[in-house]
């Protein structure tokens, strides 16, 4: 009895997913789905080489630091960091006495102690990087309607997340006319900008680098847009896991001690098991 | 309770002698995984993975009840409260990457479990209560998953559980006040992450509930082994310690070893970067796909696309998915050719190997792949065949197929020869 239910049960969903088949087939043949200007022009990150690259990677300090100084010189003006705190960048190599200077560089929101109205005071290392917008009403306002997202965590949220960082931000280039000629209707919006890395190949952000010189690197390293964008780039990978070289080197000793017991466990495996005939089953398959 | 050939424990030394008395606790382990439980000698390492289902649940407990002291469930916090744990917290990030690959690895050690059972008959009589339990338990893992998913508050978490709980929706007439009881509100908010946060709490002390009933059962008839042919003898045996405990060592060893680089080197490789943006109802993720274990019965409830006669589509998505997981209790009956390991079963092994295997590959890929053409299709093919493998492949096979001379014993499947065969021969032919 169970066999027969089992078999109407079984040939009605076969069927019903069957059929949902050809009417979608019907469909796609009679009206396939039309090209879409994001599906034609959108383009994968370029490659990027950092240090903290592969399982042995770690972080080039100087990089970090020339990132830090893009970050704050340019970025910071639309866009926070609020998990990393100030006092993180003595991991950078900034000593207990540069950090508190740095911080104190940066205007952070606070209370006046003598009347308990908002203002705003100093940093301290204690403060996270602050936002420079009061809330986010006002961040899309000043911004075509987009709120500049928080950076912190930004390469681990897309595929490929340095590498895309760093393509966005050398990627803003003029709309090609091979698009507007197949796509009239995908002209860029007024006020956005056309950027092929980014998913709809419209974004609110204006080109951020845009001359070489912007930001004049405290260690003399010559400031290419490309250098810019590189070296930010690997400052946000810094900031969305300060952890991970420990993460790396913690694994190698772990793997390395796992496989000399998983040695001597096979080891003591094989002497227990030689009194016994190993299990061999006659099978021919 | 097992077979009359097994040691019997004897404490020597007072204490043991004096615990035995009062609580038999070292007895109950003797018996369980000890000396005192005689094993088919045959297991191969397909047998590995139930012990090691056992050591996932409890690494996800640990790390669990430790993230557990670090995390707070409250919307507005808890993502930061994840990112607090990943930066602050000492060894954190070793937690967290570790309790979210565990659950990775727990499901791939489960799948293989579960396909172990499929090839060698494990579901079949004496050992039918043995695999309802475990089906029981792999729904289980499935909520808690699901529940411990939506925790860190990412986009993901927030739009996976509003699509899934949007399921319930499809259910007529009840569905949608369903829905809303089930979230504590129109959509997920702060009500709903706390309840996850509880249930997702509790879950895992009810699967190690059922897990013990689960070897409970095991422990009656005892494990199948690759022949499929029931022991009869002693030497059919070995016992679990010193011989299981060695092997099941090893294949921890192997396992460590696989999930220990995910964790230490690739610990993102199985998620999805949207989970670390902050959940954000207004602003709805391009492609919403759940954890790839989810993948197989994602991909067969959005195979129906085509409303059947009275019943919408979304509607005959939700049934098949949940009918996917539930044929598997009918199987010790759909199933019932009298020979359990695919090995002597011919047309039953090439419908294993070239009908259910690339059909589960195929609704992996595709519940991962964006619902667009020719995933859709491909989808629907494997759907289509998935359910066809149950209920109707396996019960007409088992009808018709001529399977293959079965060793007397497992020890004539071992060593070539069994003497009690060739007594029983001699018996026969004196007759
Ligand atoms: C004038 C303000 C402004 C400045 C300066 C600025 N950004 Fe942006 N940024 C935005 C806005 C607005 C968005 C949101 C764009 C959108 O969603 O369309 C954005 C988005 C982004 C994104 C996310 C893109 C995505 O995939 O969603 C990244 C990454 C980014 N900015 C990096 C940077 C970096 C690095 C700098 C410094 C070199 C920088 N931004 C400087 C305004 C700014
Ligand atoms: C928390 C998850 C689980 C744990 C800890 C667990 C544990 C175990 C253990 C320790 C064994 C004995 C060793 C072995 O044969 O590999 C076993 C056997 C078994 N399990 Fe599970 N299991 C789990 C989930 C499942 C699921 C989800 C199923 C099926 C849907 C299942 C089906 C079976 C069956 C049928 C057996 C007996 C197999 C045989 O002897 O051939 N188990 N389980």
């Amino acid at each position: 009895m169970i066999r027969f239910i089992g078999i109407a049960a079984g040939a009605f969903f076969a069927l019903s997913v069957l059929w949902a088949f050809v009417t979608g087939a019907y469909s796609a043949a009679t009206e396939p789905a039309p090209e879409t200007a994001e599906h034609a022009f959108h383009k994968h990150p370029k490659e990027l080489h950092l240090a903290s690259d592969g399982p042995f990677g770690t972080w080039n300090l100087e990089q970090l630091q020339r990132g830090y100084q893009v970050y704050k010189e340019v970025c910071s003006a639309c866009h926070s960091l609020k998990f990393v705190a100030m006092r993180d960048l003595e991991q950078l190599g900034y000593s207990e006495a540069e950090v508190k200077a740095e911080a104190a560089s940066w205007t952070v929101p606070g209370i006046d102690p003598n009347t308990g109205e908002t203002t705003t005071r100093p940093g301290e290392p204690t403060d996270y990087f602050p936002s420079p917008y009061p809330n986010n009403v006002a961040a899309a306002a000043a911004n075509n309607n987009a709120i500049p997202p928080d950076l912190s965590l930004m390469t681990k949220a897309r595929h490929d997340g340095s590498a895309y960082v760093y393509s966005l931000l050398t990627g803003f280039q003029q709309q090609p006319t091979e698009l507007l000629k197949k796509f009239p209707s995908a002209k860029t919006p007024e006020g956005l900008h056309y950027n092929p890395y980014f998913a709809n190949l419209n974004l609110a952000m204006a080109p951020p680098l845009t001359m070489d010189g912007q930001v004049t690197y405290a260690d003399g390293t010559k400031a290419t847009i490309d250098q810019m964008a590189q070296d930010v780039s690997a400052f946000l990978t810094w900031t969305a896991e300060p952890t991970m070289p420990k993460r790396k080197q913690t694994g190698w000793p772990v793997l390395g001690f796992l496989l000399f017991a998983t040695i001597l466990a096979y080891m003591a495996k094989q002497q227990i098991w030689s009194n016994v005939k190993p299990a061999k089953n006659k099978q021919d398959d | 309770m097992s077979f009359p050939w097994a040691k019997h424990y004897a404490p020597k030394h007072p204490l043991t002698r004096f615990l035995d008395e009062k609580l038999p606790l070292p007895r109950l382990v003797y018996n369980a995984v000890g000396a005192g439980y005689p094993v088919p000698r045959n297991l191969n390492y397909m047998y590995n993975f139930g012990v090691l289902a056992g050591f996932c649940l409890l690494l996800q407990i640990v790390t669990g009840v430790i993230l557990a002291m670090h995390y707070a469930p409250n919307s507005l916090v808890a993502f930061g409260s994840t990112e607090h744990i990943m930066r602050d917290v000492n060894w954190g990030w070793m937690l967290r990457y570790g309790h979210a690959n565990g659950a990775s690895f727990f499901f791939v050690v489960v799948y293989l479990h579960i396909f172990r059972g499929f090839f060698y008959g494990s579901y079949k009589a004496p050992r039918e209560m043995i695999w309802l339990l475990g089906v029981v338990i792999f729904l289980l893992m499935m909520a808690t998953a699901f529940m411990g998913y939506v925790l860190p508050w990412g986009q993901m978490s927030y739009w996976g559980a509003k699509v899934i709980t949007g399921l319930f929706s499809a259910i007529p007439l009840v569905g949608e006040p369903l829905q809303v009881w089930l979230l504590g509100g129109y959509a997920p908010d702060n009500a709903a992450l706390n309840r996850f946060f509880s249930l997702h709490f509790l879950l895992p002390f009810v699967i190690a509930g059922v897990v013990i009933l689960h070897i409970w059962a095991l422990h009656i008839p005892g494990s199948t082994n690759p022949t499929g042919v029931e022991v009869k003898s002693e030497s059919d045996t070995v016992p679990f310690h010193p011989y299981y405990t060695a092997k099941d060592g090893f294949g921890l060893g192997v396992f460590l070893i696989c999930y220990c680089a995910f964790v230490f080197f690739l610990p993102n490789y199985l998620g999805h970067p949207d989970n670390y943006i902050e959940a954000n109802a207004l602003s709805t993720p391009a492609h919403i796909v759940p954890e790839w274990y989810f993948w197989p019965f994602y991909a067969i409830l959005r195979a129906f696309t085509a409303d059947i006669f009275f019943i919408p589509a979304k509607l005959m998505g939700v049934l098949a998915m949940f009918s996917a997981i539930l044929v598997w209790f009918f199987l010790p009956w759909l199933d019932n050719s009298p020979v359990r390991s695919g090995h002597y079963r011919p047309l039953f092994r090439k419908f294993f190997w070239f009908g259910l295997i690339p059909t589960m590959a195929v609704l992996f890929y595709c519940g991962g792949a964006a619902a667009e053409e020719p995933y859709v299709m491909l989808s629907q093919v494997a759907t289509a065949y998935y359910f066809l493998h149950f209920l109707v492949v396996l019960p007409i096979v088992s009808r018709i197929e001529k399977p293959k001379p079965l060793p007397f014993s497992i020890t004539e499947a071992v060593l070539g020869s069994d003497n009690k065969a060739v007594l029983s021969e001699n018996a026969k032919s004196a007759v």
